[in-house]
């Protein structure tokens, strides 16, 4: 449709030209070549070295939009006419919310049902995880952590020194979630009322900061997810945050009241849209990020856990020992995270 | 002279346009319906009164810092000659080029144990850990109420300013030369005249701070706008969302009034030839005052957060080498900005040309009614605005492929997730700000004139075009400049409505903040204010510039919205 010529180096007024026609007549991607269109709530800036081989090994292009919020109502707006062909996210209960609201289609892949466990994703094919992500502890380096359980945050030693970012942030609802799920609503409220009054600061930010804070002596401890450590600990030599990581240590909390206790772990996931024009392409992308070469570059770019076992881990991930996952099905945990962000309003835990 | 009827085509626009605002603003209603049971309940019970209490207390102390500083600053360089008053002149409108997030941002991290300012005095009193210095955390309401009010304190600047140069002139040198005091002066005589000018500024401020999502939540204030953002991202309960931003648009009413009240006194504009105000030189100790105080707002509000971009960027640069990706964004967002302003200001001549035209025949009512119902996009969070246009935009896309389907015509989306609806929907939300400038700048020509050229036969589009427009210049110009800066630093509707593959300076830089690297946003957010420093420094020259050319210019060309 576009009067711009298509093919061949824009000159500056043939260029200007196609941002005009781009303007009248609006920018759906140009159907037919081999391409897969992404929708991401996650960041493309660290999945793009695997989108980039994609691109490579399979010669579909791969067009990228990051939205953070309204993912959800962009697709559903855009109804059967949507150019979304995989829906990623970076929590389950966005990505159970994107099933939910039916702008999901199941798919049938074996090379999705080997690489990925059954708990991690949908019975019907609707949503697939794709690496996890461990809510830990952060610790200044002289304590002693060990054996720390979510439980114990709330205990009346630790007032004045923990640090947490906002609790209405999808990783700290997905953590109280969970709490909810093993210990019930009541004893939640009152954990989280004993944790609120233990924090050293407003919770706000993000998880680096606590560990920044840590460093800079405002709190002893702190919630965040294990991932970012990897981040720090490899930030070049001179950057602030390789001193925040140097800072810390790092302990994988459980579940005290859980009866096999585990570690509280998010997920960042995809699904195949369900208008998806490129429907096969799309599978090809999911397959690909679950070939053992994509999982263990999600392992060293983002130092994430990877969801396909036997993959290697990157060094300072695997320097937190083994990964002893809460057994809670995510389902389970996305079921009550209406009940926990509504708790942390309740006591008021971000005023 | 053609028949008078046929001028209907006249009110398409404002009619056009208050229709989709309509549709928006009714699909947000028909959201917040639809919530589940029990929800309005806790709203009420858990949200509403902690979240609008620091709602109310973050306006109340903004708008009590912008006045103060807006006002004094104003006064200072109108009414008096001392050291580098030029120069601060323009400088004190510069913190209008910075987004509010940003300078949290680098107000967090020079703050910091870990931060410059704490490590050198560490070192200077040979202080040994972090913690010893016993600092206040930033993340405080109080601290948010000082950013946001050094931030937007220019708003109010402007307006008095304009006022107090060119406006006040001869009320204040009659004062002058009657013996009054520099305090009754400025009591007196100044303050009084200021009051609608500081108005329209200060709720100007008042609105940009019910729009904040970012700097609320670096410095952890749970405000209503956090609260709605909270409610629809993390319990994916958007009816809920809607409910609260229901409630909140009782506080935008709120700040439009005080906005109206600022222009209830129509004119006052003395029937004399327009001039300035001779500034009077100060000397000694209290010329050195009014500098620094001058210098103070401008250096906080701007001078530090920049100067601690240029470093972070500096480094990143030196790390990592330069982007040629970030040079491409940064020229799509400049011609984001230059294209949307383009349709803002002309959306906004249609809609008052069509209330001239109506005023005219003495039936402006429904056509100011259009007025204030189509610039009501700026009174929203940028993110309800998004989510309030999604389905007016689905209906289109919808109809078009009804349409299309009877040409078989292939059926594909138009509108959504096109280059046009993003623009489309900017201009909505920032339409207030141009119909603002405009409609001040209308009310000081004369109807009289209007009535004149239509005996000499001038059709409305001459009118428009020969009359009104070079008239209109500075207001214009004044409008287009304040929009264009916005949409440079516009993020939740670029974010939600952008088409695939498109980037702003803004939506990188927020990418950037979601995955917690803030220092490789450095860059963008420099970039961001590099491009928005031209315009916002010519509407610090603006105005006040030495010449005869701008010598019309009042109050009421300054940025403005209404409704």
């Amino acid at each position: 449709m576009s009067r711009a010529s298509p093919g061949g180096p824009l000159a500056g007024g043939t260029r200007r030209l196609a941002w005009v026609a781009l303007l009248a007549l609006g920018s759906t991607a140009a159907a037919g070549a081999a391409e897969v269109n992404l929708y991401t709530t996650r960041e493309p800036g660290l999945i793009q070295p695997l989108l980039d081989e994609f691109e490579k090994r399979s010669g579909i292009e791969v067009n990228t939009i990051f939205m953070a919020e309204g993912l959800l109502e962009r697709v559903r707006a855009e109804g059967t006419r949507s150019p979304a062909d995989v829906l990623m996210t970076v929590d389950s209960g966005n990505l159970l919310d994107l099933v939910r609201a039916g702008v999901t289609q199941g798919v049938r892949s074996d090379a999705l049902a080997k690489a990925i466990p059954a708990h991690l994703r949908g019975g019907t094919g609707h949503w697939y995880a794709l690496s996890l992500r461990d809510r830990v502890l952060y610790g200044a380096k002289s304590l002693d952590l060990a054996g720390f359980a979510y439980e114990d945050l709330a205990k009346p030693e630790w007032k004045g020194r923990v640090c947490i970012r906002s609790g209405q942030h999808p990783y700290n609802t997905s953590l109280i979630a969970a709490m909810i799920a093993h210990s019930g609503a009541e004893k939640t409220e009152a954990w989280l009322r004993g944790v609120k009054a233990n924090l050293a600061r407003k919770p706000a930010g993000g998880d680096r900061d606590v560990a920044r804070d840590i460093l800079g002596g405002i709190c002893d401890i702190g919630i965040a997810n294990a991932y970012y450590v990897g981040r720090m600990k490899n930030a070049a030599p001179g950057e602030a945050e390789r001193a925040w990581g140097e800072a810390i240590q790092v302990v994988r909390p459980v579940f005290a009241s859980a009866a096999r206790g585990g570690t509280h772990v998010n997920v960042s996931g995809a699904a195949v849209a369900r208008h998806a024009p490129n429907r096969g392409n799309a599978v090809k992308l999911l397959e690909y990020l679950v070939t053992d070469d994509a999982q263990s570059r999600y392992a060293r770019a983002n130092y994430e856990y990877p969801v396909k076992r036997g993959v290697a881990l990157d060094p300072i991930v695997a320097s937190f020992g083994t990964l002893k996952v809460d057994t809670l099905p995510l389902s389970e945990i996305a079921r009550h995270r209406r009940a926990a962000s509504e708790l942390v309003d309740k006591v008021g835990f971000d005023h | 002279m053609a028949a008078r009827g046929s001028n209907a085509g006249w009110y398409v626009a404002p009619a056009g346009i208050a229709a989709i605002m309509l549709l928006a603003l009714g699909s947000l209603a028909w959201t917040a319906a639809q919530g589940s049971e029990g929800l309005w309940l806790h709203v009420a019970r858990y949200v509403l009164p902690q979240a609008g209490a620091n709602t109310l207390a973050l306006l109340a102390g903004v708008a009590a810092i912008v006045i103060t500083l807006g006002t004094a600053c104003a006064w200072l360089v109108s009414a008096y000659e001392f050291p580098a008053r030029r120069l601060l002149a323009i400088a004190l409108v510069l913190p209008l080029a910075i987004p509010s997030y940003i300078v949290a941002f680098a107000y967090l991290d020079l703050l910091h144990p870990l931060g410059p300012l704490q490590s050198m005095l560490r070192t200077v009193t040979a202080t040994g850990a972090p913690q010893a210095m016993g600092w206040p955390d930033p993340r405080t309401l109080p601290a948010l109420i000082v950013l946001m009010g050094l931030v937007l304190y220019p708003y109010v600047y402007l307006t008095a300013r304009a006022l107090f140069v060119f406006q006040a002139a001869n009320l204040i040198d009659a004062a002058r030369s009657l013996g009054a005091s520099r305090r009754s002066l400025f009591l007196r005589v100044a303050l009084p005249l200021a009051r609608p000018a500081i108005a329209i500024g200060t709720a100007l401020a008042l609105l940009e701070v019910l729009g904040d999502i970012g700097a609320s939540k670096f410095l952890g204030v749970h405000t209503l706008t956090v609260a709605i953002y909270d409610t629809w991202t993390t319990r994916s309960d958007l009816p809920g969302a809607a409910q609260i931003a229901c409630a909140m648009l009782v506080l935008v009413l709120a700040a439009m009034m005080l906005e109206r009240y600022g222009r209830r006194r129509k004119r006052f504009t003395t029937r004399q030839g327009p001039r300035r105000l001779q500034p009077q030189r100060l000397s000694g100790a209290r010329a050195a005052l009014a500098t620094a105080f001058c210098a103070l707002p401008a250096l906080l509000g701007f001078l530090v957060p920049t100067a601690f971009l240029l470093a972070k960027a500096w480094q990143r640069v030196a790390d990592s080498g330069w982007s040629a990706q970030l040079l491409n964004v940064a020229w799509d967002t400049l011609r984001l900005a230059a294209l949307t302003t383009l349709v803002v200001v002309g959306a906004g001549l249609l809609v008052l040309a069509a209330v001239r035209l109506a005023q005219m025949r003495r039936r402006e009512r429904l056509a100011t009614l259009a007025l204030r119902i189509g610039t009501l996009g700026y009174a929203l969070p940028g993110t309800v605005m998004a989510i309030a246009l999604l389905s007016p935009m689905m209906w289109f896309d919808t109809g078009l492929a009804a349409v299309s389907s009877l040409f078989a015509v292939e059926p594909r989306i138009w509108l959504m997730g096109s280059m046009s609806a993003l623009v489309l929907a900017l201009a909505l939300r920032f339409l207030a700000l141009a119909a603002g400038s405009i409609e001040t700048g209308l009310a000081r020509i004369p109807v009289s004139l209007d009535e004149a050229a239509r005996g000499l036969g001038a059709q409305p589009a001459s009118m428009l075009g020969r009359v009104h427009l070079p008239l209109l210049r500075p207001a214009l110009a004044t409008g287009a400049l304040v929009v264009f800066v916005d949409v440079m630093k516009e993020l939740p509707v670029t974010l939600m409505l952008r088409p695939i593959g498109f980037e702003s300076l803004a939506t990188l830089l927020y990418a950037e903040a979601a995955r917690g690297t803030y220092e490789d946003g450095a860059v963008a957010a420099l970039l961001i204010v590099l491009v928005s420093l031209v315009p916002v420094a010519l509407l610090g020259r603006y105005g006040f510039r030495e010449d005869r050319e701008t010598a019309g210019l009042d109050p009421r060309m300054a940025p403005g919205v209404h409704a």
